[in-house]
């Protein structure tokens, strides 16, 4: 699919903050499903600074803003073109060891229930094992927006039974790591769902590193593998880490926050 | 019995090191010594410095006690220790490089993977970059003990901001306001070009976008910090400013101070407080004390940070048992100084013996420091000892075991006069375009009888230590 991405996200601080630093981490992956034709980013009144590619593949820039700051437009605009490669990711430089992604974090932290569902499932090889898993997550944890929020755990999530795409990834991440499998937070975009409906945020899932295949991606709030309805930015050990906005205000203005994001499907 | 290598007598004769000063101790009158005791003491509180050595926490007002009474090297002895350092301080650095970019000790199978990669140390933001020469620790503190004439053991290594080194600076600034007499005697290497190679070395790492000379700063959690007197006492020495967490800010690619007269572009930041708190956009949310948005000036080669974010990984206590097998690796030379051996309790065998032999052995937590969380067999009771196995079943991979070292001891002043007390030594060792080792470093020494621990909080103290020349 070709597709067309625009995404905008306003902040507004009142009163004006005395300047900002954001690290953007919103560029799409190079690898075999996705191949980016034309790709933006730019922040209202912002200076663009630093711009790398870090270890885990992904493509960082720094961008700051001097204050006064009364309001800042974050806007990406772009095309990907991406294929279905059944949810493997392919061709995508990293250097981070697979074992760096064993590592707990707040968000993900296992407990009595989580470990429950973790080992509730018995697959033939990792792979298995890892879709046995996102099958017992999806089952577990009802797609129901607004119950759970941004700083949900996992284990809140799975307690609740009801969450979005975040707290399935969560879920999913902590289960495989109780198995000894490698697993991360994935951010980016998706098209549509499986009954075909537009999805009009920000979209996360899971990967985990099984074997051979190296990493896979697992959606466990849509229970299928990413494929070419999907477009990933940057991964980290949860969310948080993951985050594709990570900014710091100065001042002590309240901050207000709007986001838009469109993925359409282009004519061939 | 153990015997203990006594640092001034062996033999029964006086080593030559410490004739001159057998006959300074021998010629000083009591009276004359208390009045100089106490006028060190004075000189101490009057400069301020009372803080609390290597984060051990206690009392960050209580001064620590000076002996008046120098440790002393010969030439030679200092020439195979310095090699000894160096040639570590190369092997850390190796590792450190190696571990964050192919890994190659590890897909060698010379040391297993979780121990680097499921480290709490090891920091996936690093991974991939290479600071400037390649340097991630620019300032190595090795901790050695010395256990026979020949024979010194390294006790640990510190990569990250190890601390000390204003008292092996001020130590020696004591001793020769005191005594001029003993230096204009006797050919003692000079310590006080430290702080200019330390601004040396931080300036050879500048990145290459640097325009100019490299402007360094030293980046303090603040005077609530039990280092503080540190960062202050050497940013005068070196003439760099010394600045807070919010003097600092990100804009456009590079790292500014602010200051009277407008922004200046930072090239050098010798940072003194955690990886945890450096940069709120990359590590802990809520750090007050960090620079927003520096990790990605640092990673795209705005600005260098000494020690690396993420260094910590080369200095735990479990991977110092394979600081042997990096010299080896890297250097393909043999070590200098050896380890002590090490028992590390996640391996069956080494698990079984310690269990068998606690009494003997001391055991230490892998994250420890400052002589906590440690069971010293040899002194401990036996419902000790039981207590503290208890605790090493619930988690044996958090301890490791050494056996309980026959520290050398140095002559020391007492009550009673003079009398041995155990030491170690805490060279500091610097790292940039070129490896720089002072001849000296920070003499700690158990000032109780008996006592092998020599952790200020827990009655250790300091002296000056000499290296004298040919």
């Amino acid at each position: 699919m070709r597709l067309k991405i625009t995404h905008e996200t306003s902040y507004c601080y009142d009163p004006p903050a005395q300047g900002l630093v954001q690290s953007l981490r919103l560029t799409p992956s190079v690898h075999e499903g996705q191949r980016v034709a034309d790709w933006t980013i730019s922040v209202s009144g912002g200076q663009r600074g630093a711009a790398f590619r870090d270890g885990a593949g992904d493509w960082i820039e720094g961008w700051s803003v001097r204050g006064p700051v009364q309001e800042i437009v974050v806007s990406i605009a772009g095309q990907v073109e991406t294929r279905d490669t059944a949810g493997v990711l392919r061709g995508h430089r990293e250097t981070v060891n697979p074992l760096v992604y064993l590592r707990p974090t707040a968000a993900t932290r296992i407990d009595a229930a989580l470990r429950d569902l973790a080992l509730s499932e018995q697959g033939e090889d990792g792979l298995d094992l890892a879709h046995r898993l996102a099958a017992a997550v999806a089952r577990a944890i009802a797609y129901e927006p607004g119950v759970t929020e941004a700083h949900t755990t996992a284990a809140e999530a799975l307690a609740l039974g009801q969450g979005v795409c975040q707290d399935h990834a969560h879920a999913l991440i902590a289960c495989a790591r109780e198995r000894g499998l490698p697993a991360r937070y994935v951010s980016g975009y998706l098209h549509s769902n499986a009954g075909g409906e537009p999805h009009d945020a920000a979209h996360a899932w899971a990967e985990i590193h099984v074997g051979s295949l190296g990493w896979v991606g697992f959606d466990a709030a849509n229970a299928c593998c990413p494929d070419d309805r999907y477009v990933r930015l940057g991964s980290g050990l949860d969310a948080d880490d993951a985050a594709p906005v990570r900014g710091t205000t100065f001042g002590s203005g309240e901050e207000s926050l709007d986001v838009r994001v469109q993925v359409e499907e282009m004519e061939q | 019995m153990t015997i203990y290598y006594n640092e001034m007598v062996d033999g029964g004769l006086v080593r030559e090191p410490y004739a001159m000063l057998s006959d300074w101790i021998e010629t000083m009158p009591a009276e004359i010594r208390q009045m100089k005791q106490a006028e060190a003491e004075a000189l101490f509180r009057r400069i301020g410095i009372t803080f609390a050595v290597y984060g051990e926490g206690g009392d960050p007002d209580r001064l620590i006690p000076f002996d008046m009474m120098p440790r002393v090297f010969l030439q030679g002895e200092w020439r195979r220790l310095e090699r000894g350092i160096k040639q570590r301080a190369r092997g850390l650095n190796a590792f450190l490089r190696d571990v964050y970019g192919r890994g190659e000790i590890v897909r060698a199978g010379r040391i297993p993977a979780p121990l680097v990669y499921r480290n709490a140390a090891y920091e996936k933001a690093v991974v991939g970059f290479v600071p400037p020469r390649g340097v991630f620790s620019h300032i190595v503190g090795i901790d050695i003990v010395r256990t026979g004439r020949d024979e010194f053991h390294v006790l640990e290594d510190n990569c990250r901001t190890p601390s000390g080194v204003s008292y092996m600076l001020e130590n020696r600034e004591i001793m020769m306001r005191m005594f001029p007499a003993l230096f204009r005697n006797n050919r003692i290497e000079p310590v006080d070009q430290y702080p200019e190679l330390l601004r040396r070395t931080l300036a050879s790492v500048a990145p290459a976008k640097c325009e100019g000379e490299p402007t360094v700063v030293i980046l303090t959690p603040g005077h609530y910090n039990s280092a503080y007197y540190e960062h202050s006492f050497l940013a005068n020495l070196m003439g760099v400013e010394l600045v807070e967490g919010s003097d600092l800010f990100v804009d456009g690619g590079f790292v500014y101070m602010r200051t009277t007269q407008g922004p200046k572009r930072v090239d050098v930041i010798y940072r003194r407080i955690d990886d945890q708190f450096l940069d709120p956009l990359c590590f802990r949310r809520d750090s007050m004390l960090g620079v927003p948005g520096l990790m990605d000036v640092w990673r795209s080669g705005g600005v260098s940070i000494a020690s690396a974010p993420g260094a910590g990984v080369a200095d735990d206590k479990a991977v110092y048992t394979f600081v042997p097998e990096m010299i080896r690796f890297y250097l393909g030379e043999e070590p200098i100084l050896n380890n002590v051996q090490t028992w590390t309790l996640w391996k069956d065998d080494d698990y079984r013996y310690v269990m068998a032999n606690l009494k003997d052995l001391v055991v230490k937590e892998v994250h420890g420091s400052g002589g906590y969380g440690m069971l010293i067999g040899p002194r401990a009771t036996k419902a000790e000892i039981e207590a503290f196995a208890e605790r090493i079943k619930a988690d044996p991979g958090n301890y490791i075991a050494q056996p309980t070292l026959a520290l050398s001891t140095s002559p020391t002043f007492v009550d009673e006069g003079v009398a041995p007390r155990h030491v170690d030594l805490r060279p500091f060792c610097l790292c940039g375009d070129r490896i720089e080792l002072v001849p000296g470093g920070l003499t700690r020494v158990a000032l109780r009888e008996g006592s092998l621990v020599v952790n200020s909080s827990q009655g250790g103290g300091v002296k000056d230590t000499w290296v004298l020349s040919e």
